[in-house]
């Protein structure tokens, strides 16, 4: 007897949490679309790890507007640029969240802008530099306030 | 009532490179967002904004739902004579506003 009470309870703690687990996460991005994302940009060239600066608060309240600051390491001449900057995320529900085109006029190879994230997750910044190698830097975000869930009035 | 706020130094020396900063007001819907009744909210974003100098592209950018509202967008660029910048960003709904800024190069 006590023995399926015990049962019945780790069923229901399990059951609740899973439905915890439904409501907190309504429409992520699952890993295949981040990489899928990722693909789309990169084609099969090899991303290396490197020479990207991803400065964001590792620890945000509010999802709603996160300051996020990528920058490349590059001389920024005609002869070696960074084309463009590429930035995912793990868990809102796309996995895009802005694309920057820059060149050689540029003068230096960084954009802040501020992001939305729905859940705390990993933000990968990826730059393409002019001789078409892929670069990138990945940072953890803790979130309190998750973006995108919230009812509209 | 859109509105932009635009911040590029009115005067620079030939070869510097210069900080621009821009301010876009916009509500950024994601079309993630229910209404209390279970609605959608359908999307309403901005998802290209481009700089100009004198003609010229020198900064483009594609947004998601993921950029917060009022997008603000930094960037660099630099100078090599006096001129004109021209800001445009494009949206649903065919939210289409523009922007210019001068700046005197010496």
């Amino acid at each position: 007897m006590a023995n399926s009470d015990h049962t019945r309870r780790t069923f229901l703690s399990l059951t609740g949490g899973a439905a915890m687990m439904v409501i907190v996460r309504p429409a992520d991005a699952t890993p295949a679309m981040l990489s899928a994302a990722i693909r789309n940009i990169v084609g099969e060239a090899n991303v290396r790890t490197g020479k990207v600066k991803l400065d964001i608060p590792p620890l945000v309240e509010n999802g709603n507007t996160v300051p996020m600051t990528v920058s490349v390491e590059s001389p920024m001449t005609a002869d070696a640029y960074v084309k463009s900057i590429h930035v995912f995320n793990e868990k809102n529900p796309q996995p895009n969240i802005g694309n920057f085109y820059l060149g050689p006029r540029s003068g230096r190879a960084q954009v802040s802008t501020r992001i939305r994230l729905a859940d705390s997750q990993k933000v990968t910044a990826i730059a393409r530099l002019s001789d078409d190698t892929f670069w990138s830097a990945t940072a953890d975000v803790v979130v309190t306030l998750a973006a995108c869930t919230e009812e509209a009035i | 009532m859109p509105s932009a706020l635009i911040n590029v130094p009115k005067k620079a020396k030939r070869g510097d490179v210069i900080e621009i900063k821009t301010l876009m007001s916009h509500i950024m819907e994601t079309g993630y967002r229910h209404t209390a009744s279970g609605d959608v909210v359908p999307r309403d974003i901005i998802t290209s904004f481009t700089c100009r100098f004198n003609g010229t592209e020198v900064f483009r950018a594609d947004l998601y739902p993921a950029i917060a509202a009022n997008p603000f967008i930094t960037f660099f660029t630099t100078v090599t004579e006096s001129g004109k910048f021209e800001f445009e960003w494009i949206g649903d709904k065919g939210f289409s506003e523009t922007a210019q800024a001068s700046i005197t190069v010496e």
